[in-house]
């Protein structure tokens, strides 16, 4: 289908684009998420606000200690920057997991944050490293960290009249940290069917310390779950994690739909655990070894 | 931007691409999608619309050398770019792309209404991945769907194409 008729705006500055920022107002940056529902006719928006002139927002910057993602940076910049994968690697294992290659040349991260679908990869990584979104408005700035970010399936925290204009990612402290992502989909990427994001970390003894992880696609927004009382002082070598696929098991609560039954995303839940965790602790090691 | 309005009284708006090499321009009201101002205004009906909301591929073109789905940009927010869609991948004489005489060769094409998409999904992949392995192959082509081949043929196509290119840069270098 086609999308419903809208007044377009291309403002050439910030500080144009949030003068006309208000509650008829909707911001187009890639568009991979709001052009289909705009062809599907599930949003109307009365005024369509294109940032795509905004250049100095298309930066990917490593210094002083974290990950900074401009609000028209292209997942497909954000994927090959050295640096930044360098700084949070992270952001490459989930990236490689986001939609297509003609998707990510297009479609922004920070759009993919505000946009908040429970299945989408960086809305669970900015959850689990606890990272901010900083966004203004003519009546100025603010910044929302993660956890008070995403409201619902959707819906973020980010304001009508409000451009979100970074996003923040901490940096992998250097020793004895390690991240782990693992997702299944029907076909590689499409939605999916359960994805994880794992941060894991070592202890002074060398067995693990702790590690987190965060969930896509198994509730209304990402959800975090803490396994450090299931990981905790097992051996860094372990083959297997079965008591933190069973803590994960335990702690969501997904939902059926047309691709899943909530009991197979739940098993699927605690399988994948299991490989991101792998990972996260291999990488860990390395991290310590180095 | 302009003030311009078609029959109906929406608002137009003029756009200027290269498309293939060639300046072009149309006023188009901003819901326009790409993909349908270069089928309609331009009359470039080589790019194919299937699903027009971004899962089938078929409409993929090059803007600015990376391929992106036309189905999912509005011709008025890529004003000023520089597209190239399937007419753009042969050569000036005709001389198929590699891609595309890969595709003849390994009988990558049975209806043929997907085509357009792989040809510029490859073209642009091959450029970043020039020897692709299996996997890569396979990722290459994985955000574009074919209802007729079973995928074994164009993949046999990614890799045929990978070699006629070495074979042309080959040709061409023991020329000089």
């Amino acid at each position: 289908m086609k999308p419903p008729p809208f007044r377009y705006s291309r403002p050439e500055s910030i500080t144009e684009a949030l003068a006309l920022l208000d509650d008829e107002a909707k911001v187009l940056a890639g568009g991979q998420s709001l052009v289909p529902l705009l062809n599907f006719r599930l949003a109307a928006p009365e005024h369509l606000v294109d940032i795509n002139r905004l250049t100095a927002l298309s930066y990917v910057d490593t210094a002083n200690g974290a990950v900074r993602v401009g609000a028209l940076a292209r997942h497909a910049d954000l994927l090959a920057s050295d640096a930044a994968a360098a700084a949070q690697p992270l952001l490459r294992q989930a990236l490689r997991w986001v939609a297509h290659p003609a998707i990510r040349n297009r479609g922004t991260t920070v759009g993919s944050l505000v946009h908040a679908d429970p299945a989408g990869e960086m809305p669970a990584v900015l959850a689990l490293l606890g990272g901010t979104v900083h966004v203004a408005s003519t009546a100025g700035e603010r910044s929302i960290p993660a956890s008070d970010f995403f409201l619902g399936p959707l819906e973020s925290a980010v304001q009508p009249d409000e451009l979100a204009v970074e996003a923040e990612f901490p940096v992998l402290p250097r020793t004895g940290t390690g991240t782990g992502f693992a997702e299944i989909s029907r076909r590689r990427g499409d939605y999916a069917v359960c994805g994880v994001a794992v941060l894991a970390w070592l202890a002074a003894d060398a067995r693990i310390g702790g590690a987190s992880a965060a969930y896509l696609s198994m509730g209304p927004v990402p959800v975090v779950v803490d396994l450090t009382e299931a990981v905790a002082g097992t051996a860094a070598d372990a083959a297997t994690f079965p008591a933190a696929a069973g803590l994960a098991r335990d702690r969501l609560n997904p939902q059926p739909d047309i691709h899943a039954t909530a009991s197979y995303r739940r098993h699927l839940a605690g399988v994948l655990t299991e490989r991101a965790l792998l990972t996260a602790v291999a990488r860990a090691r390395e991290a310590r070894d180095a | 931007m302009t003030a311009y309005q078609d029959a109906n009284g929406e608002e137009l708006h003029e756009v200027r691409l290269t498309v293939n090499g060639t300046a072009r321009a149309a006023r188009v009201p901003a819901r326009r999608l790409l993909s349908d101002c270069l089928r309609h205004d331009l009359r470039l009906t080589g790019t194919h619309v299937g699903c027009e909301h971004g899962v089938c591929g078929a409409c993929t073109i090059l803007l600015d050398g990376a391929a992106v789905r036309s189905c999912l940009l509005l011709a008025v927010s890529v004003d000023g770019t520089d597209i190239t869609t399937v007419e753009g991948l042969a050569g000036p004489d005709g001389t198929l792309s590699p891609v595309q005489q890969a595709f003849a060769e390994c009988h990558g094409l049975q209806c043929g209404y997907c085509t357009p998409g792989f040809l510029t999904t490859i073209t642009a992949g091959l450029a970043v991945t020039p020897d692709p392995d299996d996997e890569q192959a396979r990722d290459m082509i994985g955000g574009n769907l074919c209802r007729c081949t079973g995928y074994q043929n164009i993949l046999a196509a990614v890799h045929r194409a990978a070699e006629i290119t070495r074979e042309r840069a080959a040709d061409a270098g023991g020329r000089s």
